[in-house]
């Protein structure tokens, strides 16, 4: 039995525990959609429950059949091959592009600074469907959808200020006298962004590259609008297949996406440690 | 612009510096330097200190007026084309590089070859002790040994001029003293020229060849430390520099460099500053050192009167707290030995000096 301070009342123990389970049940909501898909994508049999085998832990009632259609199908190799390339393209971009806002933005020199952040945040705020809307009359005067450039540049506008945000996390602990020392030590000022500053705002860019890749892969509305056939991703894959061909395909897409997400959410926090870890010693 | 003397290695022809075009922090800053000296900028807050190293060093423009060197100048050479060195106060070392590699990036930059950057890198950091901390990142030394690396970094390109802003002031009071040596020790060995700045008059007193006294923009007086200290030009570097009590008084009669002041207590003679006229209001500056409690056998040939206030013991000295007749506070600084006098409360005491220890200046 846990010992409670003397004066504790009978109430402030009811209150000790009914947190904790309050705090359980939140996370079980959140979590149980996620975590019951899992086992469900083992199914051998072409159903979204738990058979009576999975219940009573059959070995023959799990198997990898799903797992293995995802790779035989076309479509779905189709998908996850669209999804890495806009993906990667669109981070890359934003991640650039995002940079050099930040450090723009950042600069005590720089007028309407409010205003053009505001402005480069709007499609982190604005909803995605009016934005896609936009999109779809816009590029359609450049011929741009149902191309991987229309893609791509939409994904990578959607990933801008993932990266802005980040990116002017780690520069507002920048010292800015390192810049002037370099200056001061005869480099000049494009040599001492990239020896400096880059390296020191690094852990900043990469998690902002990461948060854009991942807004890229999760995203299906300006799929749904911009993309022909040919570039489907596998948002995109899944959202035809729960329409189209009911079966657990969808549950081992959707299991390996967490893996990846995790994965990815692992590095993030890999990062910022060492992040802290540098700045912390500077 | 003028015709700038081309022999002088440092020159600042009536800079001025203003922030909003309106007022102006510098106003008509004139200095020449010669090779090798050590010049310390000192004076309040606020000053205008800071801009005209900033100015000098290329990180903030020159409003009107010409810094030169050797002849030529530099109002627009890039900054990371004057070969200036710089210490900064938060050292500024890079984080993500080892003290060696700090070392080296004014060589890299400098495109000097691999063999002659280690073989540098490894001197200098023998010049400033270092020599086991090379691998080490910044954030795992000591304040004192940060500085040191900043030093270093700021003389390896062997620049002809280091620019030193409050080097010294986040280090506690014994490793200033030693890096203040430390930093002598360089200067003397190698010869560059360093603009100093500091709000410390000790540090400037010890370490300068000139001192620069700073007031709202304006250079009140530049002269070595023994003459700033012992002939200040105006009220404001007396005051500014060490301790000084001020009389207050009429001037009565000016004869060459003496002049005859009247005041509440007596008439006092005293050395006399330019712009003194007879008849105006002055203040006489005195030393609390050079201010005397009979009985005495200092010579002396001034005289006054005065009321105790307080004695505080603080060590090797006594401080006394007199009041002059119209409530002027007047120090004395006593040797702590047996002669230090006692007084009760209110006591009439006198105080006696050398009319030569003191300097008569026009008074507001
Ligand atoms: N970037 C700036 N913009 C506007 N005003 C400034 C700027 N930098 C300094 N000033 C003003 O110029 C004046 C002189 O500042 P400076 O930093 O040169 O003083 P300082 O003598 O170095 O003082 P301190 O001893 O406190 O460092 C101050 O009144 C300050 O407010
Ligand atoms: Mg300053």
């Amino acid at each position: 039995m846990k010992r409670f301070p003397e004066y504790y009342t009978i109430w402030n123990i009811a209150g000790h525990y009914g947190l904790r389970i309050f705090a359980l049940l939140v996370l079980i909501f959140l979590m149980l959609p996620i975590l019951v898909i899992m086992p469900l994508s083992f199914n051998s049999e072409p159903f979204f429950t738990f058979t009576e085998g999975m219940l009573a832990l059959d070995a023959e009632a799990y198997s990898l059949r799903w797992y293995q259609e995802v790779v035989d199908d076309d479509k779905w190799r189709l998908a996850i091959r669209n999804s890495f390339v806009v993906g990667i393209a669109a981070a890359l971009i934003a991640t650039v592009l995002g940079t050099l806002a930040a450090v723009g933005l950042a600069s005590p020199w720089m007028p309407y600074k409010r205003f053009i952040t505001a402005l480069l945040l709007s499609p982190m705020i604005v909803p995605l469907i009016i934005i896609a809307a936009g999109m779809f009359f816009f590029y359609t005067r450049f011929n741009l959808v149902g191309t991987f450039a229309g893609l791509i540049i939409a994904h990578a506008a959607l990933g801008v200020p993932f990266v802005i945000i980040t990116v002017t996390a780690t520069l507002s602990g920048f010292d800015r006298s390192l810049f002037v020392a370099g200056l001061s030590l005869g480099a000049g000022p494009f040599k001492v962004f990239w020896d400096v500053v880059i390296p020191l705002i690094r852990p900043g860019v990469i998690s902002g590259g990461l948060f854009a890749f991942v807004t890229s892969f999760d995203e299906v509305v300006l799929v749904l609008f911009l993309a022909g056939p040919e570039q489907r991703t596998i948002p995109r894959q899944m959202f035809s297949g729960l329409r189209e061909q009911i079966n657990p395909t969808i549950l081992a897409v959707a299991t390996l996406l967490v893996v990846l997400s995790a994965a990815l959410l692992f590095t993030l926090e890999a990062l910022r440690r060492r992040s802290v870890r540098l700045s912390g010693s500077a | 612009m003028n015709d700038l003397g081309s022999d002088t290695f440092l020159r600042f022809d009536n800079v001025k510096k203003s922030y909003d075009q309106k007022s102006l922090v510098v106003k008509g800053f004139d200095m020449d330097v010669e090779d090798g000296e050590f010049i310390t900028l000192l004076g309040p807050s606020g000053s205008g200190k800071t801009t005209v190293l900033m100015m000098l060093a290329g990180f903030e423009s020159v409003t009107s007026g010409d810094i030169a060197i050797a002849g030529k100048s530099i109002n627009r050479t890039a900054p990371n084309k004057r070969n200036i060195g710089m210490v900064f106060q938060n050292y500024a070392l890079f984080p993500h590089m080892t003290v060696a590699e700090n070392l080296a990036y004014p060589l890299t930059v400098r495109k000097t070859p691999k063999a002659q950057i280690k073989e540098r890198v490894a001197e200098y950091l023998k010049l400033v002790e270092l020599s086991d901390f090379g691998a080490r990142r910044p954030g795992q030394l000591s304040g004192g040994q940060r500085q040191r690396v900043a030093l270093a970094r700021a003389m390896i390109f062997e620049p002809t001029l280091i620019l030193m802003d409050e080097p010294l002031g986040a280090l506690d009071k014994n490793l200033r003293e030693q890096m203040q040596f430390e930093i002598t020790r360089l200067h003397k060995q190698l010869g560059f020229t360093v603009i100093y700045v500091t709000h410390d008059q000790t540090e400037a007193l010890s370490m300068s060849s000139r001192i620069a006294v700073f007031n709202d923009g304006v250079v009140q007086q530049c002269a070595p430390p023994a003459e700033l200290y012992e002939r200040p030009s105006n009220a404001f570097v007396a005051d500014f520099i060490g301790e000084n009590n001020f009389v207050p008084g009429k001037v009565i009669t000016l004869e060459g460099t003496t002049a005859q002041v009247q005041t509440d207590g007596g008439t006092i003679v005293a050395q006399a500053v330019d712009g003194l006229a007879i008849g105006h209001a002055c203040r006489v500056s005195i030393r609390p050192e050079k201010l005397f409690i009979p009985p005495t056998s200092h010579a002396h040939d001034n005289a006054l009167t005065v009321r105790f206030n307080t004695r505080i013991y603080v060590g090797d000295f006594i401080r006394y707290y007199f009041k002059l007749p119209d409530g002027t506070d007047i120090i004395v600084k006593v040797l702590n030995d047996l002669s230090a006098p006692e007084f009760a409360d209110d006591a009439e005491a006198q105080l006696l000096w050398l009319a030569s220890d003191s300097i008569a200046f026009p008074a507001g």
